[in-house]
């Protein structure tokens, strides 16, 4: 099946869980990233059980501190 | 109130855009933007918003102009260094653009000062470099309902998006908590390229003069990303809104400011 992950399509296994996703995808800080599925934010506990289907959009979004 | 010669010529190439024009030039003369932080992300917002003719400018920042700054504050120069930074930068801003109204605060931001501090104007700008002071003007621009600019930046990446309180959603929508101390890498013990700081703040800049003149359209619902090594800009479009956002939400719990103290990290 084909996802949009950060823009980018790309071909993933069915049946992939979004916790499976940010480990394939290295996803840095994982436990503070925040993840929209087809522009809805997604609960940190439904990661595990929400899984991914053809033409779904993924984004991660990441804390960045800096500016001084 | 008609332009002299030397406004027409000063600011003629903006006006000669049909997006600005001589409206929209009086609108950014009329316009009072509060930037907080006058470090990498600040410097070229008030560099070029001085430059603009923005009327009235405020800058907040309490720290004073260290030799580290300046591989990427752009607005302090070798010479500055020890003087307060909201002082240099008012210096930097009119030796650019005499006509503009610089006021300089000595401090930070803090649940005591943030909300009349920001309530004179008309946009604010986050130049800040913690989490803190990020979810501190968050809170107290969605709930005074003041359009602001997020940005935050790091390494070779950094990202932005425009908040206009009741229409778009907000930073804590997006981040609904602070990450623990030291969780995420500040600039300091991860380093940044001074020209992201120089992209990021400029585009936090054209959001201003964009909001100011009506131009365009705003980073709203969006959390634009960069990334300077593969040079990808990335558009994040957010949901339109959080309904268990604690600030913006439909049972917001944040109803009044505190100082936020980031919880220390058990890594």
């Amino acid at each position: 099946m084909l996802i949009t992950v950060s823009g980018e399509k790309k071909e993933y296994a069915e049946g992939l869980t979004v916790t499976e996703l940010i480990a394939q995808e290295k996803v840095e800080m994982l436990e503070y990233v925040t993840v929209s599925l087809n522009e809805e934010f997604l609960q940190r506990e439904n990661f595990d059980n929400q899984k991914l289907n053809d033409g779904d959009v993924v984004e991660f979004l990441y804390f960045m501190g800096g500016g001084k | 109130m008609a332009f002299t010669n030397e406004q027409l010529e000063r600011y003629s190439r903006h006006i000669i855009l049909k997006e600005i024009g001589v409206k929209g030039q009086k609108k950014l003369m009329n316009a009072k933007v509060l930037i907080i932080g006058a470090g990498g992300l600040g410097s070229p917002a008030a560099l070029y918003l001085a430059a603009a003719g923005i009327g009235t400018i405020g800058i907040v920042d309490a720290d004073k102009v260290d030799l580290s700054n300046l591989q990427r504050q752009i607005i302090h120069a070798t010479n500055d260094l020890g003087k307060f930074k909201a002082d240099s930068a008012k210096e930097s801003m009119q030796y650019i653009n005499p006509e503009v109204n610089v006021i300089a605060y000595h401090e930070f931001v803090t649940s005591k000062n943030i909300l009349e501090l920001i309530s004179d104007y008309d946009f604010v700008l986050d130049g800040t470099d913690n989490f803190p002071a990020k979810f501190l003007i968050n809170d107290a621009c969605v709930i005074s309902r003041k359009p602001y600019s997020h940005a935050g930046i790091i390494r070779f990446k950094g990202q932005l998006m425009t908040i206009i309180p009741g229409e778009s959603p907000c930073y804590r929508c997006v981040f609904k908590e602070m990450p623990p101390k030291d969780a995420i890498p500040t600039c300091r013990q991860a380093g940044v390229i001074g020209a992201m700081a120089g992209v990021i703040g400029c585009l936090q800049a054209l959001e201003a003069i964009k909001f100011i003149t009506g131009t365009g359209e705003l980073l709203t619902g969006k959390l634009l990303t960069f990334d300077a090594l593969t040079m990808n800009f990335h558009k994040i479009a957010l949901p339109k809104r959080n309904h268990n956002c604690a600030v913006c939400g439909d049972n917001p719990t944040i109803t009044e400011l505190v100082d936020y103290e980031q919880p220390a990290c058990d890594l």
